[in-house]
């Protein structure tokens, strides 16, 4: 790979071990992506919650933070995904002075490097979206596709440690969605079946995802005629990304690259059907009406100010049932507005409880699901029911009324 | 007669070991209990078997960040696979290996590599080179 001068005094050394060990990682990427150099980043995001840098993740980087100022300090905006305890409330969740003591540890280690620990997964909503052709080396699935997607920026997933080896050198491997070529439809989906709401987005982003099924698939969806809001949009990728492992979709008529079909490409390619029965049936295998429920969260993404608002109109006035606990992530940038607009005290009043700066699937989910009893899980997030099988957990998907309302009943309405 | 299976450039080092082989998809988050070693999610093909020490075949990633981070911190405890062989890889599995200094190969010239490979099969991974041997196959 080419490499500018200051990149090749990066890898000889010369501005300390961590920018060293960053171009080596990049290098090794770019080799087994066939990348030819490095394009420079404006912005990096990085996702590493305590369960999964464990003990070793947390050395690494507080080795890169015990050098000198000018070899451990990140060169461009970078920010955080969500942390996995909140520290103002972990002992009732179950979460232990282990896992906390990681977690101020490793806040620790990203301030001195300089990292501003937004945490995060709707930075695009929250701090500063990218804009079209805007490269930026982002973590979090859901970020990843929300930006090439709705914003036009270009970003492959960037794991934890790609995003800080961005943040420590600027720039990153010039493969994958970096490149015109890659962002081109290799997919054709026809929606028959509109969505109305945000889990019917989730919905239909999981079926796409899952018939896509791979990074290197690029859907072009049409029959889409009411433009999604930004919370649909991001329900939509949320899924795709995670079902799919999907990085980018365009939607015609809507999305910025994609004014036409002949503008990506997707003339050329048979539409395949999204038919109301497709979604019925994606559904259907996440029903458990009438079963007690033990929790249920909104997270996965993280909530909007907006999505605040309309729990909050629901919980108002209400109870949580007694054997059922309700939980909502939000960054506590959204958390202060909605604490000043009296939503944080309608949700706490109805019995539930707003984390500040997590999601729930990166919270030692297993462990949380232990110690509390947790089996039976309702959420109107496509995404999290489909993270969560894996950790021990019975996921149930309803739409955010139907969550709240099961919520108060104590079983899933 | 050990068969060469060819493969594009990868990431890490050579490494032998015993193939453990499915048709299904791979996440550290999403399919495993990483404190037993083991596939946890119930709908995988390999549920409840142990990873440690295999070199998986499987044939694409699911989605997720988190397997950038994971498999280091899986090295670090010695409970984690030996190596990784794939179809096709994504950028996060990629960068997991690299962190980890985990051997990772995809795209293989012959095809669908869980066809190629079966479930106990020895291995040797050379990265570097792009080849995969079956040494008693």
């Amino acid at each position: 790979m080419q490499l500018s001068s200051q990149a090749e005094a990066m890898l000889a050394g010369e501005m300390g071990p961590a920018r060293k060990w960053a171009v080596e990682h990049q290098l090794q990427i770019g080799r087994m992506f066939d990348a030819v150099d490095m394009v420079n980043v404006s912005q990096a995001h990085m996702m590493a919650d305590p369960e999964s840098t464990g003990e070793a993740g947390v050395k690494l980087v507080e080795s890169f933070a015990a050098l000198p100022e000018e070899e451990r300090r990140v060169v461009i905006p970078t920010i955080t995904d969500p942390r996995g305890v909140d520290l103002n409330y972990y002992d009732p969740l179950g979460q232990t002075e282990e896992m906390a003591d990681l977690e101020r540890r490793f806040i620790a280690a990203c301030q001195s490097l300089g990292i501003t620990m937004t945490n995060t997964c709707i930075n695009y909503q929250t701090v500063m979206p990218p804009v079209r052709g805007d490269h930026v080396a982002y973590g979090d699935t859901g970020v990843v596709i929300y930006s090439n997607s709705i914003c036009g920026a270009r970003s492959n997933f960037e794991g934890g440690p790609s995003a800080l080896a961005a943040g420590l050198t600027g720039h990153t491997p010039r493969y994958g969605l970096h490149l015109d070529e890659n962002r081109r439809a290799t997919r054709r989906f026809a929606v028959k079946s509109p969505p109305r709401e945000l889990t019917d987005w989730g919905v239909l982003g999981a079926v796409i995802g899952r018939r896509s099924g791979s990074y290197w698939e690029v859907p072009a969806i049409e029959g889409i005629e009411n433009v999604p809001t930004s919370d649909e949009a991001k329900h939509l990728g949320a899924a795709m990304a995670s079902y799919g492992s999907t990085p980018l979709f365009h939607i015609v008529g809507i999305t910025p690259e994609c004014d036409a079909l002949d503008d990506v490409g997707g003339s050329r390619l048979p539409a395949e059907e999204v038919t109301a029965d497709d979604l019925d049936e994606f559904r259907g295998s996440f029903g458990a009406r009438g079963e007690k429920v033990d929790v249920v969260v909104f997270a996965a993404p993280q909530l909007s100010l907006v999505e605040m608002k309309q729990v909050a109109d629901l919980c108002r006035g209400r109870t949580c049932h007694a054997d059922t606990a309700l939980l909502v992530c939000t960054p506590s940038s959204v958390y202060t507005d909605a604490k000043a607009a009296g939503y944080i005290d309608e949700i706490e009043a109805f019995g539930g409880r707003v984390l500040q700066g997590t999601c729930f699937y990166q919270q030692y989910a297993r462990e949380i699901a232990e110690a509390n009893g947790w089996e039976r899980l309702l959420s109107n997030s496509t995404k999290i029911v489909n993270i969560l099988g894996g950790y021990g957990y019975k996921p149930a998907l309803a739409p955010m009324d139907a969550c709240v309302a099961s919520a108060i009943a104590g079983e899933i309405v | 007669m050990p068969v060469t299976l060819t493969c594009h450039v990868g990431i890490g080092p050579r490494a032998e070991g015993e193939a453990l082989v499915a048709d299904d998809n791979f996440s550290a988050r999403y399919d495993l209990d990483r404190i037993k070693g083991v596939f946890s999610r119930p709908d995988h093909a390999l549920a409840g078997q142990s990873y440690v020490d295999k070199i998986l075949v499987m044939n694409t990633a699911k989605g997720g960040v988190a397997t950038a981070w994971m498999l280091y911190e899986m090295v670090s405890r010695g409970m984690a696979p030996r190596a990784l062989l794939l179809n096709t890889a994504n950028t996060i599995l990629a960068q997991g290996a690299a962190l980890a200094h985990m051997p990772l190969c995809d795209r293989f010239d012959a095809g669908d590599v869980t066809q190629q490979i079966k479930s106990g099969d020895m291995l040797a991974v050379d990265p570097g080179l792009g080849q995969v041997t079956i040494l008693d196959g």
